[in-house]
């Protein structure tokens, strides 16, 4: 992982030079800038989406819509703050058309039965993700993230994977910072409920 | 302090955006109550887990046609504007 990656709430060497660049014309510039944020905002866009082809989808229509609007974008903002915004409203926009039956919302502070209050209490395994093989894993994660209702996931996607900041995530989505927070409460709080059959430590040889 | 109080802080204080005095309250907390000690130990994880997982990584070649079609559909949008 190329250290952008970890590091894009801090100030990115040479990005505002780029960012001129590209609205100038300069598309050398901009494919600079994809080259920096494409695997963030995949990313994003798989976790709220949850289909690869949508994800797809929601990569290119987010960098066209930043290139088409660069002169909008003020600079108070980091790009990627501001692109980040972008790729979470086209991936959104695309659940809804997947999922018309259910409202779709980032706005939607969801109550759920399983809230806040934790369900089971038990101790994991020492390593409990070495329970598992690679793939095995990733399914696991995969299917646990997919429970969770859309507005906590994308809450938890840009606070805990891909380290925005509280404040971040707030202007990313528009949300206040309270309201992030108690997102992410949730959202965490839910997931670990949700990977307690699978980790939790049991006799024997540890596996489920 | 309450368990739920507790639950209501984890958040802050997992994430380090809490004051000294609360922190200060919070691991008194953890000291004697086992299940809040658990459910910080397993949301911590929860979120390592996550985060290290390498879940949703777009591979190289998918990478470079992307690439190449945000490229050429930027190009398009550039020749369209400076022509009119």
């Amino acid at each position: 992982m190329e250290a952008i990656e970890s590091k894009v709430g801090e100030p990115v060497n040479g990005e505002t030079v780029l960012v001129d660049a590209a609205r100038k014309g300069d598309i050398g510039a901009f494919e600079e800038l994809v080259r920096r944020y494409d695997r963030n905002v995949f990313r994003i866009a798989q976790h709220i989406t949850q289909n690869r082809e949508d994800a797809e989808d929601v990569v290119q229509d987010a960098f066209l819509k930043a290139y088409q609007n660069l002169g909008q974008f003020q600079g108070q903002s980091k790009f990627y703050t501001w692109l980040v915004r972008i790729a979470v409203n086209e991936a959104l926009m695309r659940l809804r058309r997947r999922r018309p039956e259910r409202m779709v919302s980032i706005d939607e502070d969801v109550k759920t039965e399983e809230d806040s209050m934790p369900r089971e209490i038990a101790d994991w395994a020492p390593n409990p993700e070495q329970l598992y093989k690679q793939a095995e894993l990733r399914d696991i994660l995969s299917k646990t993230i997919q429970g969770l209702p859309a507005s906590f996931r994308t809450v938890f996607v840009l606070r805990d994977v891909e380290g925005l900041s509280t404040e971040e995530t707030a202007a990313a989505l528009d949300l206040s910072v309270p309201a992030v927070k108690s997102r992410l409460l949730r959202a965490r709080l839910q997931l670990r409920d949700r990977l307690n059959k699978y980790f939790k430590r049991r006799d024997g040889d540890g596996r489920p | 302090m309450k368990c739920s109080e507790f639950l209501k802080e984890l958040t802050d204080y997992l994430d380090g955006e809490i004051d000294e005095r609360t922190k200060a309250e919070l691991e008194e907390h953890l000291q004697w109550c086992h299940n809040c000690y658990v459910v910080c130990n397993t949301t911590q994880r929860t979120i390592e887990i996550y985060r290290d997982s390498k879940l949703y990584e777009l591979p190289d070649d998918l990478r470079t046609r992307l690439r190449s079609a945000i490229i050429t559909k930027c190009q398009g949008h550039k020749n369209a504007t400076t022509e009119h």
